[in-house]
């Protein structure tokens, strides 16, 4: 150590650009783990890809054909090199069902599920977080006391379970909300016509063209699974809260600005939260990526035209290359996701850039 | 009439296995002088600054029969006033500055907070009241310290922050607790000699603890010797060599000394019969 | 009794296993004074007793079959929580699906923590380009939706209990891995590990009698606190369709059945939800109160 500041500024650049590459190796090891996986998982499948499309009653010449131009007849490696090529071009394969694109069908549906996870997110990062705190600061108290069992409950929540009670409960008993969909029937067929898609997430869309009675209809079809899903997540953000800020306020920094005189929201708010926030970035992601994944459980039951439904309907028709493409998608965002708290992560802690 | 007198002071945790006292009845009072406070680690030495400043936190529990600083009743005081006082009147230096500042701020943010926050000056005369402390400290290039963060800094200059941070609002009392333990030798000296300047030329009364008994008795005008949450004997820092109690004969003998004995140092003789 | 008390209590205890009993005894002093991990620990011993007494408690069969008596509500005498749409007491469902459930989280307890040992330990111990290619494996499994990759592999298996199992199991273990590891990396320079060496001890023999123990206790807590996640992933397979298959009284798939009757019939459907819920929670608060316990660091005061 010296008794100056040390970096300067083109080791410091170094550094950051030597840790990038890194980082993009690692990223690249890693997509192509999953996409070696999805390919095992592919070819053990008891599916016989070509009859598939072909049909049971195929002559020999057509069998062979297809098999020919699905490239089966390569060698195992080579039959990967071309299955990686394709997805870094952005083919992912043919529905067998729909015979599209797998990749254009996803595009389609993922903006649902990315609009009801994003929702619930904000839902338990704003709960969550200052229940974690109230905890955190109140320890043993009652407070702390209900926010650790609301939260272990929410941890031991089966989602799908959850997401029933609740339609029973709020659409079917008290009818406070919307029920499955997105939106009420009569909406859905208006909305081809009067709606510009900009994202294809309905509560963005309906509000950029200024058309409210619509987004009202959207809202109370997506509040209950988002509060829901929201419950959830913040289950676990309070808890991680909790324990992160505890861990804080024992610091002998917050002592120093508590001599300093400074009050006491400052102190947490301020102090401890900066501080905090550093891993609550990590768990944030996780519990974002958690929604992203458990849509597969909580979409059929809303009947959310989302990832998540798409996965599972393409599973029951046995459409591998459908469950398998979004299985590489939902990876790729969770790679995603975790690339994006670590540079958050960065930003936010000056140690660790 | 003097700056800060303590009656009885008993600071008490509960834990699991029931209350433990870390301080069992400290009584001093203090004027704008130095007072040293000297004992091993877990003598409550460090239990006994805190809570002058009503830091500890639950489960710690302070009572006293009276503790004043400067005619306002510390045990009376609600936090408000309490959180006047602190900053403003009294101020204290931690041991590891690693510790002590926050990791996530810069120096800066650190330095003015007081002054924005408190005092509601501008940003720009905040900046130069921070300067000119991080000058006081004699470090070399404010400008540059001001947009560092804790990790970037050597112990020694992190101290020194931390020494300009405290003395920003001109406390009458500072409080340093092992404020050169966590530093290296060589910068411990230089850092030493500019807390004695500063708190000589501004007159403030200082409370110095320290597990060091040689430095104390070099750097401060009386020495309380504290032994298991209690003091065990108050006197003048030149009379140290001269002490009655084992305990501190024991603390004075397990030093080494040039030209003494190249002996094996003697263990710590410890009686539970000094505690009560 | 009053000796053994005291014999566990000692300050000073003569013998080694002593000394790791008055630890456990100490534990679980503090464990009894944690009424929700207490309450947890009911829970889970509550699961135990109904798998082992199903078939003496529960007042019907499972699985037989009365269509003259279908979706009866709950506090129907002899059905007091109602039958589902096969006309099936939904309380004897519930019972005998304890087992199902026990059996699935135990088989999933027996291997992913020893599969993530065995990775962990490797890693830990050979370092290296062993540590780093075992590590990326994990890293590439930890990176990979849970959930999403044990519906593939349960799509490619087919669907049944065994291979359900073996879904989860593949899912689960990277987290023990991870926990192994590190407690590895903190053991294997030590001293005890190098006169082991010493005396002649194969790298297996190390590994499995000397570096394992040590990572055992924090892989037990995860295992614990992991327990309500695969009891959640099974019944989510099972939901789906792709676990335990009708007409096996699995918790997941009896929801599943009573989607249809939602409306009108809300318990069959959430009859064996709420079991799931409590079970799942039984064994949060147990991890929860088995992490304050060994590690009272985290202990809210």
């Amino acid at each position: 150590m010296t008794d100056h500041p040390p970096d300067t500024a083109p080791s410091r650049l170094f550094t950051v650009a030597r840790r990038l590459g890194t980082e993009m190796f690692t990223l690249a090891i890693t997509l192509l783990g999953l996409l070696a996986m999805t390919f095992l998982i592919g070819r053990v499948v008891p599916i016989d890809p070509v009859l598939s499309i072909v049909g049971e009653r195929a002559t020999q010449e057509q069998y062979d054909a297809v098999r020919l131009a699905l490239g089966l007849d390569e060698p195992l490696w080579k039959q990967f090199a071309i299955y990686v090529g394709d997805a870094v071009q952005g083919d992912l394969g043919t529905s067998i069902r729909t015979r599209e694109p797998v990749l254009t069908e996803i595009s389609r549906y993922f903006p649902a599920t990315l609009e009801l996870a994003t929702l619930a997110t904000i839902i338990g990062v704003l709960v969550g977080v200052p229940a974690g705190v109230l905890a955190a600061t109140r320890p043993g108290t009652l407070a702390d006391q209900i926010v650790r069992i609301v939260g272990l409950m929410g941890y031991s929540m089966p989602v799908f379970w959850l997401g029933l009670v609740g339609l029973l409960v709020f659409y079917g008993q008290l009818g406070w909300v919307g029920g499955p969909g997105r939106l009420d029937a009569s909406y859905e067929m208006m909305m081809e016509f009067t709606i510009t898609q900009y994202t294809g997430m309905i509560l963005i869309d309906t509000a950029l063209n200024g058309n409210w009675p619509m987004f009202a209809n959207a809202f109370s079809h997506i509040i209950l699974p988002a509060g829901l899903l929201g419950y959830v997540s913040m289950a676990y953000i309070s808890r991680m809260t909790r324990s992160f800020m505890m861990n804080e306020l024992g610091q002998e920094y917050i002592t120093t600005a508590r001599v300093k005189g400074m009050p006491e929201w400052r102190v947490i708010w301020v102090h401890a939260m900066r501080n905090v926030l550093v891993p609550l970035i990590t768990v944030i992601a996780l519990s974002y990526a958690y929604l992203l994944e458990g849509s597969v459980l909580t979409e059929t039951i809303f009947a959310w035209p989302g990832l998540g439904s798409y996965i599972t309907n393409a599973l029951f028709a046995a459409d591998m290359p459908a469950v398998l493409g979004g299985t590489v998608v939902v990876g790729a965002v969770f790679v995603a996701l975790n690339m994006a708290s670590d540079i958050l992560y960065r930003l936010v802690d000056p140690r660790a850039r | 009439m003097s700056l800060l007198s303590v009656k009885n002071l008993r600071v008490t945790f509960e834990t699991e296995t029931g209350p433990v006292q870390a301080v069992r009845g400290v009584s001093f009072s203090l004027g704008r002088e130095r007072l040293g406070i000297v004992g091993e680690s877990g003598s409550g030495k460090t239990m006994t600054g805190r809570a002058v400043l009503r830091l500890i936190r639950p489960p710690g529990r302070i009572e006293a029969d009276e503790m004043r600083f400067d005619g306002i009743d510390l045990m009376a005081a609600s936090e408000g006033q309490m959180r006047a006082l602190r900053g403003q009147r009294i101020a204290m230096v931690m041991q590891d500055p690693k510790y002590s500042l926050n990791p996530v701020m810069t120096v800066g943010q650190q330095l003015t907070e007081g002054l924005r926050q408190r005092d509601r000056l501008g940003k720009a005369d905040a900046v130069k009241r921070a300067l000119a402390a991080l000058e006081a400290v004699q470090i070399r290039d404010p400008e540059r310290v001001m947009t560092a963060y804790p990790h970037e800094l050597s112990g020694g200059m992190g101290q020194r922050v931390m020494i300009a941070m405290m003395l920003i609002p001109e406390p009458d009392l500072l409080i340093a607790d092992e404020p050169t333990s966590a530093l290296d030798v060589t910068v411990q000296a230089e850092v030493l000699s500019i807390l004695d300047a500063l708190v000589r030329d501004r007159g403030m009364g200082l409370i110095f603890i320290s597990h060091d008994l040689r430095l104390v008795a070099r750097f401060c005008d009386r020495v309380l010797v504290m032994y298991k949450g209690r003091v065990v004997e108050e006197l003048a820092a030149s009379d140290l060599m001269a002490a009655q109690h084992p305990y501190t004969r024991g603390l004075l003998n397990c030093l080494p000394r040039i030209g003494g004995s190249r002996g094996p140092l003697p263990g710590l003789d410890r009686s539970a019969d000094w505690a009560v | 009794m009053g000796a053994l008390r005291a014999w566990l209590a000692d300050p000073n205890p003569g013998s080694r296993r002593q000394a790791r009993l008055g630890q456990w005894w100490l534990g679980w002093l503090r464990l009894r004074r944690n009424p929700l991990a207490m309450s947890g620990l009911l829970i889970v011993g509550a699961l135990l007793l109904i798998a082992a007494l199903a078939p003496w408690i529960a007042p019907h069969d499972p699985v037989t079959q009365d269509l003259s008596r279908r979706l009866l509500p709950p506090g129907t005498p002899g059905n007091w929580l109602g039958t589902d749409d096969f006309g099936r007491d939904i309380l004897s469902r519930i019972l005998y699906g304890a087992r199902i459930t026990l059996y699935i989280v135990s088989l999933v307890a027996l291997t992913a923590p020893v599969l993530g040992l065995l990775m962990g330990t490797v890693a830990g111990y050979f370092g290296g380009w062993v540590d780093s290619v075992l590590m990326r494996i994990t890293d590439i499994f930890l990176a990979f939706p849970r959930l999403i990759l044990a519906l593939a592999l349960v799509a490619v298996l087919g669907p049944g209990i065994e291979n359900a199992v073996l879904a989860i199991a593949l899912t689960a273990w990277p987290p023990y891995a991870r926990v192994a590891r590190a407690e590895t990396l903190t053991v294997r320079n030590s001293d005890y590990i190098a006169a082991v060496r010493l005396q002649g001890a194969g790298v297996a023999r190390i590994i499995a009698g000397h570096v394992v123990p040590m990572c055992l206790p924090s892989v037990i807590i995860r295992v614990t606190l992991d327990m309500a996640g695969v009891i959640l992933i099974a019944a989510g397979l099972g939901f789906l369709g792709l676990g335990v298959q009708p007409p096996m009284p699995e918790w997941g798939l009896m929801i599943s059945s009573g989607r249809k009757y939602l409306f009108e019939q809300w318990w069959v459907s959430t009859m064996p939800g709420l079991a799931i819920f409590i079970v799942s929670l039984g064994f949060n608060l147990l991890g929860d109160g088995l992490r304050d316990v060994l590690d009272p660091k985290s202990a809210p005061k």
